[in-house]
Parts: C-alpha cells; structure tokens; sequence
C-alpha cells in the first residue's frame, strides 16, 4: 500500500463516493453553527422542503454577535438581539442543540466544543467560520466553510471536496522562556506569507509542537487559515489522550481502549510525502508582533518595524500602505510604542492556559491607566475554571475588566470595539484594516506580551516582567 | 443561481494585494440573516470617510468604474474570514467576476457557489489590466473559458469542469449531492456515531 500522510488517511476514510473527473463527497462527523454563518443555511433548507440530516453530528452556539457584558440584561443591539433569536427559532425547529448563555458552555464555537471532547482524532469536522481549522490540533481534518456548505452539511451531512496538496511544517528544537505557541505562528506566518499555505494541509510536527499543551496546539492550528492553508494537523499523541480523558463525550471504558489504539495509527507514514516542507527553528524563536495590516507582518518584539526603503515594486508599497495606516514609521523600534487597549481572548488565546498566562503577568501589578484592558474567557468553562483558580480577581485589582464569554473585540460585531486611530494589542488573530473597529490599529501577539503591554502602557517584551 | 451567460463589461481596478473579506465587507454588517441588500457595505471602511461620505480617490467611486461589472484586483484576494457575506456583497453591487493573479480558497469556493467568476490570470496580464485602467472594456465568456481584452486578445482561464458546468447550467452543488443519497445511507450505515450532540442538553 501506498505510504499515506495523516491527511490521506483522515481523507480516504471520509470519501463516500466519486465520479470521474467530479469532486469528491467527504463525509463529515461533527458540524459545528454558530448565529452569522447559519441563518440563510436553515433558510435554504426551508425553502428546499428539507430537514437536518443529522442534528446527532450537529452542534450549535452563541459567540460572534453575543455582548460580553452582564448577562441578565438584554441585548441592545436590535439587528444582534434578532440573529440570535433566529439561531435559537432554528435549532429548535430543526433539533439541532444549542449551547446557549447559561447552559453551562456556551463560548467561542471552537473553545466549548473540544472542553466537551466532542473533537476526537480521525474525525472530520467543519464550521462555517474559517478557524475551524484550530480543530486540527487533535489529528482532526477540519475546516471552515461558507453559507451554502452549511446548508450542504445539514442537508447531507457531506461536502464536495477536492484533495488538497501536502505540507509539512517541522518546529525543531525547544522554546526558550517567553516564547509560546502564538510566537511560533506568529513566526511561521511572517516566514512563509498570507498567501504561502494556499491550497495546501499543512501538518505540524517537531519538538516545539511535541511539548507543546494541547490549548497551545490549539492556538497553532487555529491561525493555520492566516498562511491560507485549510486545515492544519498535529498527529494525536499522550498529550492528547489524557487531554480527552474523562471528558462528556469522549469515549469510555473500553470503548476508550480501542479508541486509543485507532487514534494511535493516525500519523503519516515514514517516508510519505510531502509536496512541500518547511523548517521552523523553535529555539531561535522570541516573542513576536505584528506591526502591520495582515498576519505575515510580524516581527520579533525586539526587532525595528521593516523600512519601505529596503524594498521594492509591490512589496514596497504594500508595506508603505501599512505603515501608513498603522501610524508606524519603518525602522524605528516597535517596542515603548504606545497602547490604547489590549484584549485578551478569542478562539486563537480564549483558553485557560491563555488566561495563566496574562494572570501571571498582572498578578501583583496595575495595568497602566491610560490602557484599557479586557479579558474575555472563551467560554463558560474557561470563566468558571478561571474563577475557581482565582484569575478574575487578579485581572480586576490589576485593573482589568473580566468579560462574559464570546468572540467579542476579536472581530468587533458585537459590540466591544476599539476607537479609530487606536492601537490595540490583541491576542486574536487578524490585523486587517479596520477588523476590531473602522480605523482601530491592532497588534497581534501572546498573552504574556498583551498582558506585559497592558502593565507598561506600551509595546513591551514580557520577558521583562519575568 | 441564474445560468452564467457570456458579457461586456469596463473594468473596476483596485490593485491592493491581500484585499481581505473583512475588506470586502466588514464584521459590522455579518448581523443580517439575508444574503440581500449587502452591496451598499462592500468595501463599506475604503468607499466612505467616518461621515459616511464617498471618498473620491477611491476606485469604485470613480465615474469611470459606474457599471463596472468586472473587478480587477491584487493577488491572493479574498483572504481571511468564511464569510460567504463577501460575495453576496460582490454581486450584490453588480459584479460578476474577479479577476485576480491569485485567490484564497475558501472565497474561490464561496464565490463560484454564488454565480461570481473568480478568473485567475498571469501577473503579465493582469499588469496589463492595471495598466489600461478602470473603465477599459473586456469580454467575459465561461463557456470559452476566455477574458477578452480591450484590444481583442483573448486570454485563456483556468477553472474545474464540475464548477463550470455547474455555473453555465444555474445549478447548485447541494442538488448535486442529493443524488448520493444511497451512497450517504450507505456510508453511514457502516459506520458508529461516536456520540448523539443532543445528549449534551
């Protein structure tokens, strides 16, 4: 037989039939809705006359439009309040089940699902938001999808789909105090560009990604999509094992037996191929930033912001553009640049370890007065796990506001948004123009460097507040 | 999705690389639960100024782009988010293909779903595209595969057998894989559900 990658294995095991010279039809195993992407899909099926095929492999929640403030209060937002009402109208004339405020774990659609262990090596899954692909750090094929695949994924529980090509990215070596898993996307990103995973699965792979938590696989795969790549797996290990472990629906018994000894062949085989691999030196990593207006303008937090001087042709002026957008000015250092607000969350760095983190830095200090500071947990789990370690005091002494779960300033749609001409260190995962509000400047790094930034008032190197 | 015909169209010229979809159409506007209406949004932050008044140096306000039913932009368009909100919003405001020397996946997709032409072209002819400007005319025709220039040369353009005919025909992807319903039955009754999602409530 031929020597297989992850992702040929995880393919050939979902295709449930193909034509010559048409797509495939991949089977999906858990299609997760949330309240954007969702209402012209149910609308679709309606129209059409059709049901959910299987609202067993369906799971919806709240997150994009939801305010992050006090939960007993109603929504303001009228447009919102409607979208999310319309959510709640169609799950329950489709019985689709619906994690709502208060069930216990509503959130980011791509933090409440793994705490459930709903995500399970091997599987496919798919979610009409594009860092579905955060799900791939479990050894999962997962992906985002627009409107129409979400009618097709309810209607048929399958997508047409056509093979993607094979990459590989290899982290060597261990990270060095300071540097997380979002320092090595970071990295990576600003290494291969916006546009270098583009038709490709990437599987990660290394030392670096080997010791890596699983909240830090997470936040690995998730930003997959910023490089454009689909989907972006790290093969299911120990790691991720005694993560799933006693989880609601993670297997059990012996159940969990068998399972583990399947999700143990998931690797690529020695010697598959790989129509691309890149090399990432783990060790040699820092602390990284963005300084501009995609993902791949990222640099370590030490370094000076790039010069258009040193450039040329396209290149040149699309960094000009930046620059000029984000009030920045090449050359000169980005550290003690000034901080407006810095946010702390998203599907990207919404998770506990995340929280640790940016509690470890504001533990005993003040966030500096002029910053303003949110901690949004990404979902209910996340906030009671948080309150039970006592991390919601130590972000409110140090000045902080502590936030209900949801998407919140990652995307600005509901509400938490920053002012134009403001600059916001953010440990979400877009810069683009204008993404955490029309104008806003924002800055994309780890919660140590969000949190250490929030202290100084300025762009600062958490390894300074060690 | 009406059947995809052969047009004439000036072109729109907006050669920034990376135009993302938050670009194309800003989260603000995601609270809709229709795919209607979205085209007054698109590229709603570069079109108006914070008073909500049309920036004149912005290429789609432009007298010579009114009409344009052909957007001509930079490489690795459509970046960023699933939002299918992007193209609705393309088309919404009157345009029936990108053309592009490169797309993100997830928008190739998303827009040959919604009857909106991704063309990709090589970066000599899209320069030359960029060149002759927002207004020049060009000639759109699926069938043929092929983008015709102002000057009547004819380029050739890639795209998968399955969209094209899919997209000259009018037809989706969704009634296409209904017909697989014995094959999905019998699919899934080879296989155990590892859990019932509803059991959560």
């Amino acid at each position: 037989m031929a020597l297989r990658t992850l992702y040929d294995k995880i393919w050939d095991e979902h295709i449930v039939a193909q034509r010559d010279g048409e797509p495939a039809l991949l089977y999906i195993d858990l299609h997760l809705a949330h309240e954007v992407t969702s209402p012209q899909a149910f609308d679709g099926l309606r129209t059409r006359g059709l049901k959910v095929r299987r609202p067993d492999r369906t799971i919806a929640t709240i997150d994009h439009s939801i305010p992050t403030t006090d939960r007993s209060l109603p929504i303001t937002d009228p447009i919102a309040a409607k979208q999310i009402e319309q959510l709640r109208t169609n799950c329950r004339e489709f019985g689709v089940p619906l994690c709502g405020p208060g069930s216990g774990h509503q959130g980011v659609v791509h933090v409440f699902s793994p705490e459930l262990g709903l995500v399970q090596p091997g599987m496919t899954l798919v979610c009409g938001d594009s860092h579905t692909a955060t799900h791939g750090a479990f050894g999962v094929l997962a992906f985002g999808i627009g409107t129409s695949q979400v009618e097709m994924v309810l209607a048929t529980q399958c997508l047409l789909q056509k093979r993607s090509r094979n990459m590989k990215v290899e982290v060597t070596g261990r990270l060095r105090p300071g540097v997380t898993a979002k320092d090595i996307i970071l990295a990576l990103i600003a290494k291969i560009g916006v546009g270098g995973g583009t038709g490709a699965v990437i599987e990660y792979g290394g030392e670096a990604i080997r010791s890596l938590s699983m909240e830090g696989r997470m936040t690995i795969s998730n930003m997959t999509i910023e490089a454009g790549a689909r989907s972006g797996l790290i093969a299911p290990d120990e790691v991720t094992f005694e993560y799933l472990k006693g989880r609601r629906f993670a297997p059990q018994g012996a159940d969990w037996d068998a399972a583990v000894a399947k999700w143990k062949t998931l690797v690529s085989d020695e010697g598959a191929h790989f129509d691309e691999i890149v090399t990432l030196d783990g060790s040699a990593l820092e602390p990284m930033i963005t300084f501009g207006t995609n993902p791949a303008m990222g640099i370590p937090v030490t370094a000076a912001i790039p010069d258009p001087a040193n450039l040329s042709g396209v290149e040149r002026e699309g960094l000009i553009k930046a620059l000029e957008y984000m009030g920045m000015e090449g050359g000169k250092p980005i550290l003690g640049r000034p901080v407006d607000v810095v946010f702390v969350g998203s599907c990207t760095n919404g998770r506990i370890e995340d929280l640790r983190d940016a509690a470890s830095i504001l533990k005993g200090r003040k966030v500096n007065p002029k910053v303003r500071t949110l901690i949004v947990p990404g979902s209910e789990v996340v906030k009671k796990e948080a309150e039970a370690e006592g991390l919601d005091r130590i972000f409110v002494e140090a000045g902080a506001e502590w936030r209900e779960p949801g998407c919140s300033m990652c995307l600005a749609m509901n509400g938490d948004m920053i002012q134009p001409g403001e600059t916001c260190v953010a440990t979400s995962n877009r810069n683009f123009e204008g993404r955490q509000g029309p104008g806003g400047r924002t800055l994309l790094a780890s919660p140590l460097t969000a949190a250490a930034s929030a202290v100084a008032g300025t762009v600062a190197d958490p390894r300074s507040f060690a | 999705m009406n059947p995809f015909t052969p047009f004439e169209s000036p072109i729109a010229v907006l050669p920034v690389d990376n135009i993302d979809t938050d670009q194309i159409i800003p989260a603000r506007f995601l609270k809709t639960t229709t795919k209607e209406g979205l085209g007054k949004a698109v590229f709603s932050d570069w079109r108006y100024d914070a008073a909500g008044q049309p920036r004149p140096d912005f290429a789609l306000n432009q007298g010579v782009a009114r009409g344009a039913q052909v957007l001509v932009a930079g490489d690795n368009f459509g970046c960023g988010s699933s939002r299918e909100h992007a193209p609705w919003a393309l088309t919404d405001f009157g345009f029936r293909a990108v053309v592009s020397t490169s797309f993100a996946d997830i928008f190739f997709g998303n827009a040959l779903k919604n009857g909106l032409l991704p063309i990709k072209v090589s970066p000599e002819v899209h320069a030359k595209l960029v060149g002759q400007g927002s207004g020049a005319e060009v000639k759109v025709d699926l069938e043929a595969q092929t983008l015709t220039l102002a000057d009547g040369t004819a380029i050739e353009f890639p795209v998968d057998p399955f969209s094209k005919r899919c997209m000259l025909m009018g037809v989706d992807e969704l009634g296409y894989l209904q017909q697989f319903e014995s094959e999905i039955a019998r699919f899934e009754g080879g296989r155990t559900a590892p859990y019932d999602t509803r059991s959560v409530l």
